[in-house]
Parts: structure tokens; sequence; C-alpha cells
């Protein structure tokens, strides 16, 4: 059974705006597959797509086996957005232990729960700090414990470290991996670093813009766990590169190659 | 992982040092109102100033006379002044607490009722608002008619009537907070499938406590007036309206002493104002910048 199905989907936003074109991909269990793409490419609207956070204009989804609505109700998946998203009159304990309020577990479970995350996220001592006394980095790690607190099944991540500086972001793929292969999760990543894309994920899916569509299937054969010196392997920069090009067949990809996160140490 | 340092005010003093500053603070205002008062007088009266308005000993009674004639029986039968008007500013207060209370749970369901739906707030909100513009003068007789003719005691009508003027900004507020949860907070909600009221109340009510506070602020104040205005036509003497009119009519005799009634009039509304702040400090734990 596969983790995520997306079955012929488009999404045409009232106005006319065609953001998603047929799109068709099989993500299997206990894949790490990252989304990548032009700004604008339809990237966080597919992500939403499977979150049934909106709905596909045609075409399907299923999450498990299930539609995604029918997922979504039975908590198979967290997420995580661009922004932390946490509630800032909640102490960061209590914004962990949300998605378990809502699901009904009780405070003891809850509390342990609580500070297993908060381990994992190695923000032990934090728990009644209140979201805006954290650092940025901090407070996108509350938001992962968050997303990871109920164990879901499915990850879905828009971004998430695209607000955070190089050093930082750095060091939460390394963390991110850890948690990934601890789990029993699959994780859909949407970023738009080449470098992050390739480090992190088992298959790389390019998408090029006007409207959205799934341009190339990349998979990424870098040996498992990763570590710094996946970075300087030659066959990450042969991937690098490979993702680079279909990124610039699909046309529209502008950005220079200082903001791919590939600017040191590519020469 | 390097922990980031959190910035918190460490100094175990430091409340003691604010609280002595504000204290400092609030003693040079009123030295300075005094002054104010006391200098414009003198001025007035020397030069027989009649713009703005005549001054004389009737006009501006002199601040120490007023404090004075609290410690005074207005006539030789009656106790003390300040006697007789703590005891009137709790009878008021009573009346204001409880309109207050009722005001601000009125507006609190009116506002979530007309946040829950656009089509209600459009039919509706206009009414509210049309509310707010008759006088309270013209609806307080009516009020008191009406619940005197359901047996209800007079000092519940005078705080229906103080809910009548604090139940707007409540609506508002409520409304504007309700609405203020951003679209990724609310997104977070439906990726967990939670219905309406877990929305409302893990959401929508924290995002909107900082806004309710600031129109609790408002009303607070607003009922004290409501309760003033609203013992005249319930015939209540033994409150600060039935003070404030009795000493209006000897004002050309005694200015000091509705004057004084004046000052605890004031204090006791700053009392009811403080009583929402210390609640929103105790409540409300919001980003700096969501925090008034
Ligand atoms: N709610 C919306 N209403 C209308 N257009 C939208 C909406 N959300 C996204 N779009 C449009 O759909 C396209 C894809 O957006 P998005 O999925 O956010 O792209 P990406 O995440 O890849 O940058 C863009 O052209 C964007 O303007
Ligand atoms: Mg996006």
């Amino acid at each position: 059974m596969s983790a995520v199905s997306i079955k012929n989907v488009s999404k045409e936003f009232k106005g006319g705006t065609k953001a998603l074109e047929d799109i068709d991909l099989e993500i299997e269990q206990r894949e790490f597959v990252s989304l990548i793409g032009p700004s604008g490419c339809g990237k966080s609207t597919l992500l939403r797509i499977v979150g049934d956070l909106i709905e596909p204009t045609s075409g399907g989804v299923t999450v498990n086996g299930k539609p995604a609505r029918q997922a979504r109700h039975d908590h198979d998946y967290g997420i995580v957005f661009q922004d932390p998203v946490l509630y800032d009159w909640r102490t960061v304990a209590r914004n962990i232990a949300l998605p378990l309020e809502l699901a009904g577990w009780d405070r003891n479970r809850r509390s342990q729960r609580v500070d297993e995350m908060l381990d994992l996220v190695e923000l032990r001592g934090f728990g009644e700090h209140h979201p805006w006394q954290l650092s940025g980095g901090m407070q996108q790690r509350v938001s992962i414990a968050r997303a990871l607190s109920f164990d879901p099944a499915l990850l879905l991540m828009d971004e998430p470290f695209g607000a955070l500086d190089e050093m930082t972001r750095e060091r939460l793929n390394a963390e991110l991996l850890r948690i990934w292969q601890a789990s029993e999760s699959t994780i859909v990543f949407v970023t738009h670093s080449i470098a992050e894309a390739v480090f992190l994920s088992t298959r790389v899916v390019v998408m090029s813009s006007r409207p959205g569509r799934v341009s190339k299937l990349i998979p990424i054969d870098l040996s498992q766990p990763r570590s710094a010196a996946t970075r300087e392997d030659p066959r990450f920069f042969e991937l690098a590169t490979e993702v680079r090009e279909a990124l610039h067949m699909g046309g529209g990809y502008d950005m220079p190659l200082a903001a791919t996160g590939l600017s040191e140490g590519a020469t | 992982m390097a922990s980031v340092a959190v910035e918190r005010p460490l100094a175990e003093d430091a409340p003691v040092k604010r609280a002595r500053r504000r204290g400092l603070l609030l003693l040079a205002v009123l030295v300075l109102l005094w002054g104010f008062w006391e200098g414009f007088r003198a001025l007035g009266i020397h030069y027989g100033w009649q713009r703005p308005f005549t001054v004389d000993a009737t006009s501006m009674p002199h601040i120490h006379d007023m404090i004075w004639a609290l410690f005074q029986r207005p006539n030789p039968e009656a106790p003390l002044l300040i006697v007789t008007l703590l005891k009137a500013a709790a009878f008021t207060g009573r009346e204001a607490a409880l309109g207050f209370a009722m005001g601000a749970t009125g507006g609190f369901a009116i506002g979530a009722l007309l946040a829950h739906s656009r089509m209600l707030q459009r039919g509706l909100l206009p009414y509210v608002v049309a509310s707010q513009t008759i006088p309270i003068l013209a609806i307080a007789p009516m009020v008191v008619i009406w619940l005197a003719s359901v047996q209800v005691t007079p000092w519940v009508s005078v705080a229906v009537i103080a809910a009548y003027l604090t139940f707007f900004p409540v609506v508002i507020a409520t409304i504007r907070g309700l609405q203020a949860a951003d679209h990724r907070a609310v997104e977070l909600m439906r990726s967990y499938a939670a219905n309406r009221w877990t929305v409302l109340w893990k959401l929508r009510f924290p995002m909107a406590l900082p806004f309710l506070f600031s129109a609790l602020r408002i009303s607070a104040t607003a009922s004290i007036v409501g309760a003033i205005i609203g013992e005249q036509p319930s015939s209540i003497a033994g409150g600060l309206g039935g003070a404030i009119l009795n000493f209006a009519q000897y004002y050309s005799f005694q200015p000091q002493n509705l004057w004084a009634t004046n000052i605890i009039a004031a204090a006791l509304g700053i009392a009811f104002f403080l009583v929402v702040v210390a609640a929103e400090k105790l409540v409300v734990r919001r980003a700096p910048e969501h925090v008034a």
C-alpha cells in the first residue's frame, strides 16, 4: 500500500490560476520525498491537497489507502509549515500537546509524550517557555515535535527550514534525518534548496511551473545514514547537478545559483 | 546542541523599583494637576477672566476645600461626607459591577453569534449599532418601568441600564477578535480535523482575548457612568447618582461637595479599570507584540 497516491490531480483556483495540472505521483511507505521547483509552481498547493486542507479541482489522493479526508480525520499525518505557527498563549509543552489534547489523550499520557518529544528535538528544559522566548530554529523544532507527537504515519513539511540561516538549516537537516530514521514515518518535504533536497531525500520530485507539473523523478542513491561527509561525496554533486539541470529544463527557474545552497563548496 | 540564552529580567527588586517609579509618576501628575487648577484659578480671579467661564470661588473651589469637605458634615445631623459617599460608591459599584458582568457576557454572546455567521452579522449588526445611537436618557426610564412591572428590584434595573452602556464595545471586539486568527493557525486546526467548538475555544477565543480586554477597559468605566445615570429614573437616592443630584442643587452654596462627589466617582471608575487591567495581566499570556 502506498503512503501517498496522487492520481490525475489538477487544481484551478477561483480567478483562473491553474496551479497544478495532471499530477501523478506514488510515494511508498518509509520514503523521504522532496518536492522542488520554482516558486509558484504549486508545491504548497500539492502538499495541502494531500493533507485535505484544500480540494483538487479534479483527480484524487489517497493516504495509506484511504481517501485524503478520511486520513485527515484519522490523524494519519502531521504537518509543518514554513512558519512555526505556534499558539503564543500556550507554553512550548502545551503547543506540543495540542494535537494530543484534541485526540483525547489523558493528562499523564500527554505529559509523558511531551517529555519524549522535547528530548527528541533537544529542547529539554524549554517546556515551560513561551514561543516568543525561543529563537526561530527552536520554534521550528517545537513545530516538528508537535507534528510528530501523535506518531503520524506521514509527515508533510512545507519549506520548514526556509526561513532559517544556513547553519541552523544544516543542523536541523541532520536532526530531521535522525528523527526519520528512528521513526516509521514517510516524509513529503517541500523545499527550494537543491542541496537540502538531495541531502535529505530518497527521491526528488522536480516540478515545473505554469501550470505546475512533475517534470522529473530523481532517485537519490546516496548511502544511509547520511552525515556531513555526504555533502562532500562526489555522487552528491552529480545528483545535485542532475536536479539543477532538470529544474532548468522545466523552465522558469531563474533563481541565482547562490540561492540554491550550493554556492559554498560547489566549486 | 547549543541553546540560545533566553532574556528575562533578572534583578529581584525590579518590580519594587517599578512600583516606586510608578508611584512617583502618579504623585508628580497629581501635583501638576493641582498646580494647574490652582494657578488657573488664581490668575482667573486676579484678572477677572470671563472666558471660557467666569472664574470665581464657586466655579472653581480650592482643591484643599474639596478634600476638606470630605471630612465635614454637610449638615449637623448627617455623617461625615466621606462616609456617605463611600456608602454611595459601594451601592453604585454593585450596580455597575452587575451591569458590567451582564454587558460583558451579553456582548460576548452577541459578538460570538455575529462572528459565527456573516449573514447574521449583515442582518443584525446595524441594529446593534443603532441601539447605541438612542440616548441612555431615553432608554433608562423605559427599562425602569418595564422591569418594575415584573417586580425587579430597582438596583437591578440600574444594572441593566449600565449593561446597555457596556455591551457594545464588547460586541465589536468579540467579532474582530474571533476573526483575528490567521489562516495558518486555522489550517493547523483543520489538519487535526478539529470541530468548530474546538477551534472556537482552543484558537479563536484565546486569540480574541487581547481585543476583548481592550473593550472591557472601556466598558468598565462606562458601566459606572451607566449606573450613575440609571439611578435618576429609578429614584434611587443612596447611590452616587443621588448624591450628585442632591449636591448639584446646593452647588451655589457648597460647590466643594459636588466636586468631592466627583472625586469619589472618578476613583470608583479608576478602581474598576484597574481590576480589568489586573485580570488581563493574569489571564492573557501573549507575545509582547499582542499585548496592549
Ligand atoms: N488560495 C489561493 N488562491 C488563488 N491562487 C492561489 C492560492 N494559493 C496559491 N495560489 C496560486 O497557485 C500557484 C501555486 O502556488 P503555491 O502552491 O503556493 O506555489 P509554491 O508553494 O510552489 O511556491 C501560484 O500561482 C499561486 O499564486
Ligand atoms: Mg509554497
